[in-house]
């Protein structure tokens, strides 16, 4: 039986996604050596929005349910990550515009790249087959390796591809054997297959135990949670400004999705302490790590690491599914919103070779470039979790998800470091309007493609801070048309 | 609605809309366009304001409820973009954008000579806008928002002259303060939501089955922990024992901002929700008593440091400090309305002092200290008089505003069912120590001779020549709001007289219903009968003492300040004497040291102010962020950047993940 | 006794991919050279394809065809990882990953 139309349908994004991505690859070579990669990046912008009408399309009731022979799945939840993913795509692809000619590398295969490693980032939220999820865990992982090195005549950006390849598929291989265990356990490869006799045998096979385990240190690394966390500063520190906007917010979200499908939705056994552990670490290790640093990605790395333990903390209370997931889900969005926008600063400002990533450099911006300096700092306060910021909001959900789990250390430990972490995004703050500037060189212009990033960012990150309601309300649509129940 | 042109909701609006305006054009335009729009949307906010105000207590109905949309569904629990309009966000609505319009026309004429004129008028708007919110929010998650926006709009006021560094510290420390409080607030705000289900007043408090359901909590419950976190909240944002730290630091920013923010707006939002929630307060009376005893320590203690301060601002900022104390032990004596009552006289009589500080500050050239000041009554005699006002007015010695609200509160700390003979007494010292820093103040500042450094130039030079500042008197942009200002803590205080501003307020406090004990039977009919001869004599009697006290305190500094005869005798006619005046602060500071307060001074300031605040609140600040450090470092130090030890970290997790889940499938 | 070690069943295999699984995961712990590292990590996917297809002895052919999969990717990664691998050469001239260590702390 030859799939169906309706199949093709399902996976429309990733088809636009791919093709986009190998006519990118295609045209590269037939473009001269001097000529700019401007128009190709323009055009993978394209795809980009042509792939979020497709999305919008696939969402239509019509097309929700099993697609492939039962490999993928569209619903609430699918759509609602392929959302967060292409649109990240899309501002990463429009802040690279100038990037890539202002370091040298202004190559077409990065857009290409980007595109390919949304195709994997897509199907991850909607695979529910074991295989595909892990095909699709390769394909973005492989695509976020080259790209952490793009710089590749910077001896930290290959130093940062290669610490991420290395300890990457070093992860991956734990998550292989924790699948192929999962396999051996309960005779199937299908999500949902495997949720029912997770869920209905009355004995599990002490096997099931090791393969969830192994499975969440796989996850673990990939959304960079306590204690699998170590890789993060490093890669993030090393690999291209707009590269990190991509990797701590796209893979993540995507990976974040298979964790709620593999983990937290087929009820594996015994998982509540580990989340809440990994919360707590997370969380703390974040923080207390952020303080001290001095570089600007390197700080954001560590808090991307303390906004993963975040999320855990909606996880933990996915015990109350509606609440927990549709909070995880709301917080991927707003932590991706808010986080792509400061990067998109920070890429704004790095300069070339990426001189100017230290927190010092921002002294004085408020008044160097005060719409910039607004910006990160709106990025930054929502960051810390301010109303009218999607961050607050994001955060109040989660806490209050927590509480209503009955979580009440979770939620006071969260609290306590959410204060904590409020120390050094004020003191980039504060040193953008309340020193004098290092230098007096004036920052470059704004040009469109950042501009638009930010505006894209800004925008959503304001959205989910005053008009939540209508994100809320999709996801809270997800979790019940989710695996097993 | 009646109107359409003159709905609720343009009164937070207009602000923002001068903020958004300012904000994104400002920097082209003149300094008296940037002006007029930040004035212009202030003063229409004011008029639809006053407007809101008639309409409602002439419409007879005890509240206006507006829906402007639904901000979250999720589930059962929804929470609305609303405006709640009773009698209590009325008068806060008023005295927020009255003294909030009568500063914006001072400060136009304060910051002429500044840098980044625009900027600070958006965010004085922007404040503005918050400030609004909170007060008119219909729910607890609104008025949130508008909790977090003042702070923040605080921070950016505060640290406007951002090149100085104890400017950018004190934004800083007051940001850091006031988390902690937030903290507070929003653990209340969950539990209230877990425990109800609802974050809006209207169903909270007015629908059956909700707070209205739980009887009066003797020992600790769930009302009882709302109750506690609330009032940590509030102790952070409205600068009470032990958060009141940042208060005094917060005077770095410009003196309309002091005014505006921590004087007479922003500190009082604590007092304002205790009030807006007395019907949780009122069931939970462990809550309530820790809001009386942490405001009246509060206000005897920062009435004490405010006694030893030789900055003109920070006497402010400590009296300040002490008066939001007065009207947390108002509150926490279940006496809500007696707390607003002097929220709104304070309001005016502190906003005046600041401003005339303001322009005593502007007047001889930025000096702040008391030292250097003297005899400016001559220079600045609409200053003078207007600030004389005030400190009549604070010093609680009738007929002025204060008077009236401040005996109000000693009068139900001594009779309510809540109060207690302890609270009064506190109170009592405290207004005669009010009195005493007050009129010192105004000696210090305004008699005597002039002993700045202008005062030597001066001599030396020509009047008008040289650098040196001649003491001026303010343009009349900065004292007209001073006039009006002090007529306001002249008449302030009558529409309180006789208990009238208690009735106002009656259909926001609710009475909790007495079905237990004597105490709730007394607590309920109280305030609602007429009260016995007897009792009235009483009130008289307490009445007298506390205006006797307050002269007392006159009397002191009098006697302590005016010594000299010397000095002009044109100055000590017009005090009524035939005393002249004279200054000499080592000898009169040794003397009231040693004879009257050294205990309790070494106790403020060594145990209080030296331990509690530099060495616990901002050690415990430092010493958590050197902890922080400390910890962080060690974090660090698992990051050597070398793979195979990273390799390393991600088996061991995964070894410990393997043998958690082992254990646990086997046992 | 004799008969579970001359009879090998899939228990059997389980253990010698474990101990692959062991052995490779060490090899990336206290190898030095990138290169052997990056074998050892291909030895760690080798005991997963082991497991997979001792598997599909019980499940059936889902196993093996994961295997092919893994296979696979196993080469995309190898492609992607000698190209990061020269790129890194070029710049530090060293293949040993004690040497990696620009960035820290």
């Amino acid at each position: 039986m030859p799939p169906s139309s309706t199949d093709y349908v399902r996976i429309l994004p990733e088809i636009v996604l791919a093709v986009w991505g190998m006519a990118v690859m295609f045209a590269e070579p037939l473009l001269g050596p001097h000529t700019s990669r401007k128009g190709l990046g323009v055009f993978a912008a394209l795809g980009c929005l042509l792939a979020l009408g497709a999305t919008v399309f696939q969402a239509q009731p019509a097309y929700a349910g099993f697609g492939f022979y039962n490999m993928l799945r569209v619903d609430h939840f699918s759509v609602f990550f392929h959302c967060v993913v292409i649109l990240v795509a899309l501002s990463t692809t429009l802040m690279s515009l100038d990037y890539l000619p202002a370091h040298k590398i202004d190559k077409g295969e990065y857009y290409a790249l980007i595109l390919l490693g949304a195709v994997g980032m897509c199907l991850m939220s909607s695979a529910v087959e074991l295989v595909l999820i892990f095909i699709a865990l390769e394909i973005s992982s492989i695509a976020s390796y080259i790209l952490a090195g793009f710089r590749r005549h910077s001896a930290e950006s290959t130093e940062s591809a290669m610490k991420y390849f290395l300890l990457g598929s070093f992860a991956t291989a734990f998550f292989l054997y924790g699948v192929a265990l999962l396999f051996g356990a309960t005779g199937s490869t299908n999500v949902f297959r495997i949720a029912e006799v997770l869920n209905t045998s009355a004995h599990i096979e002490p096997l099931a135990y090791i393969a969830v385990a192994l499975i969440f240190t796989g996850l673990g690394f990939k959304v960079a949670c306590a204690p699998f966390h170590i890789w993060t500063p490093d890669v993030y520190e090393g690999a291209p400004s707009p590269v990190v906007a991509f990797m701590s917010t796209a893979p993540k979200a995507a990976a974040f999705a298979v964790l709620i499908r593999l983990v937290i939705d087929t009820a594996s056994p015994n998982w509540f302490w580990v989340i809440w552990v990994a919360a707590v670490l997370s969380m703390s290790v974040g923080n207390l790590g952020a303080i001290l640093q001095s570089n600007i990605k390197r700080m954001l790395a560590y808090s991307s690491i303390a906004h993963a333990g975040y999320l855990m903390v909606a996880f933990a209370s996915a015990s109350n599914r509606e609440l927990g997931i549709s909070a995880a889900m709301f917080y991927s969005a707003a932590y991706a919103a808010m986080n792509v926008g400061a990067f998109a600063v920070i890429s704004h400002m790095a300069g070339s070779h990426e001189r100017f990533s230290s927190i010092d450099d921002y002294a004085g911006l408020g008044r160097r470039s005060p719409a910039l300096a607004a910006a990160l700092t709106f990025f930054l306060l929502s960051l810390i979790g301010i109303p009218i910021t999607g961050g607050f909001f994001a955060k109040f959900y989660v806490f209050s998800a927590a509480l209503r789990t009955h979580l009440i250390w979770l939620t006071l430990i969260g609290l306590v470091n959410s204060g904590m972490g409020s120390y050094y995004y004020l003191r980039v703050i504060v040193k953008m309007y309340m020193n004098e500037p290092r230098t007096t060189a004036p920052v470059p212009p704004v040009r469109l493609g950042v501009g638009l990033a930010i505006a894209i960012s800004l925008i959503a990150t304001l959205w989910l801070g005053v008009w939540p309601n209508a994100i809320l309300h999709y996801t809270q649509g997800a979790p019940t048309i989710l695996a097993g129940k | 609605m009646t109107n359409s042109l003159f709905q609720p909701w343009l009164v937070p609006a207009l602000p923002l809309a001068g903020m958004a305006i300012n904000g994104l054009f400002g920097k082209r335009f003149s300094e008296k366009l940037v002006a007029a729009i930040a004035l212009i949307a202030t003063g229409c906010s004011f008029l639809v304001a006053c407007l809101q105000a008639l309409l409602l207590v002439n419409s007879g109905s005890p509240m206006l409820e507006q829906h402007y949309g639904t901000w979250i569904q999720a589930g059962k629990f929804t929470v609305d973009f609303g405006i709640y309009l009773d009698h209590l966000s009325l008068i806060m609505m008023l005295v927020v954008t009255g003294v909030g319009f009568l500063i914006h026309i001072y400060a136009a004429a304060y910051m002429h000579h500044e840098g980044g004129y625009y900027r600070f008028f958006s965010y004085l708007n922007l404040f503005m806008f918050f400030m609004l919110v909170l007060v008119l929010a219909n729910n607890y998650l609104l008025m949130f928002v508008g909790w977090e926006g003042v702070g923040l709009a605080s921070y950016l006021l505060i640290g406007f002259y951002f090149l100085k560094d104890s400017a950018a510290n004190a934004g800083k420390k007051a940001f850091i303060t006031n988390r902690v409080g937030d903290f507070g607030f929003l653990i209340a705000l969950f539990m209230m939501i877990q425990t109800f289900g609802s974050v809006h007043y209207g169903s909270l408090y007015f629908n059956p089955g909700l707070v209205n359901a739980l009887p009066l909590e003797h020992s600790t419950g769930i009302l009882t922990m709302i109750g506690l976190l609330m009032l940590v909240g509030a102790c952070g944002k409205s600068a009470q024992i032990p958060l009141f730290v940042w208060l005094p630091d917060a005077m770095e920013g410009p003196t309309p901002v002091s005014a505006l923010i921590h004087a007479a707006t922003m500190v009082t939002a604590g007092v304002y929700m205790v009030a807006r929630s007395n019907p949780i307060f009122s069931r939970a009376p462990i809550a309530l008593l820790a809001v009386a005893v942490i405001g009246t320590l509060t206000s005897f203690f920062a009435a004490t440091i405010g006694m030893t301060q030789m900055d003109i601002k920070r006497v402010l900022a400590y009296s300040t400090v002490s008066q939001l104390g007065y009207m947390f032990m108002a509150a926490g004596v279940a006496a809500y309305s007696a707390g607003v009552f002097h929220l709104m006289t304070h309001a005016f009589f502190k906003a005046l002092l600041f401003l005339a500080a303001g322009s005593v500050i502007h007047g001889i050239g930025g000096e702040q200290d008391m030292r250097k000041m003297g005899g400016l009554r001559k220079y600045m005699p609409w200053t003078f008089y207007t600030m004389a006002t005030a400190t009549v007015a604070i010093a609680g010695i009738p007929p002025l505003a204060g008077f009236w609200s401040k005996d109000e509160i000693l009068w139900q700390a001594w009779s309510s069912p809540y109060g207690s003979k302890i609270f009064w007494a506190v109170g009592v010292i405290t207004a005669f120590m009010t009195s005493f820093y007050m009129f010192r103040l105004l000696f210090m500042t305004f008699f005597g001779e002039y002993r700045g450094e202008a005062a030597v130039a001066h001599a030396g030079h020509d009047a008008h020549g040289g650098h040196g500042h001649t003491p001026h008197e303010s343009p009349w942009m900065m004292l007209g709001p001073l006039v009006v200002l002090a007529a306001l803590s002249i008449f302030g205080g009558f529409v309180g007289a006789g208990h009238r501003f208690e009735h106002f307020l009656d259909p926001v406090i609710q009475k909790v219903e007495a079905h237990r004990s004597a105490l709730e039977v007394e607590a309920a009919a109280a305030p609602m009968t007429e009260e016995p001869a007897a009792e009235k004599s009483t009130e008289l009697a307490l009445m007298a003492t506390s205006v006797i006290v307050a002269l007392a305190g006159l009397g002191l500094a009098w006697f302590l300040y005016i010594k000299r005869p010397e000095l002009p005798a044109r100055i000590a006619a017009a005090l009524g004497g035939l005393y002249t005046l004279v200054y000499n602060k080592y000898w009169i500071d040794e003397l009231y040291k040693a004879v009257l307060i050294s205990p309790l001074l070494w106790i403020s300031t060594h145990v209080l102010w030296q331990s509690v605040d530099q060495k616990i609140i901002d050690g415990s600040v430092n010493d958590l962020a050197v902890t922080a450090r400390d910890v962080s470092g060690v974090v660090r130090q698992q990051q050597s950047g070398l793979i195979r030890s990273y390799a390393g970290w991600i088996a061991a997790g995964a070894a410990l993940v393997v043998a958690y889940m082992v254990w646990m499938g086997t046992r | 006794m004799l008969d579970a070690l001359t009879h090998i069943g899939t228990l059997h295999y389980l253990l010698v991919a474990a101990i692959l699984f062991l052995i490779g995961m060490i090899g990336v712990i206290t190898r030095r050279n990138v290169m052997i590292i990056f074998m050892c990590i291909e030895l760690m996917l080798s005991a997963v394809n082991l497991n997979l297809l001792a598997f599909s002895r019980l499940w059936g052919l889902h196993g093996q065809v994961f295997a092919l999969f893994i296979a696979a990717d196993a080469a995309a990664e190898a492609a992607v990882g000698l190209g990061i691998l020269i790129a890194f050469f070029r710049n530090r001239t060293t293949v040993n990953v004690d040497e990696v260590d620009l960035l820290k702390w």
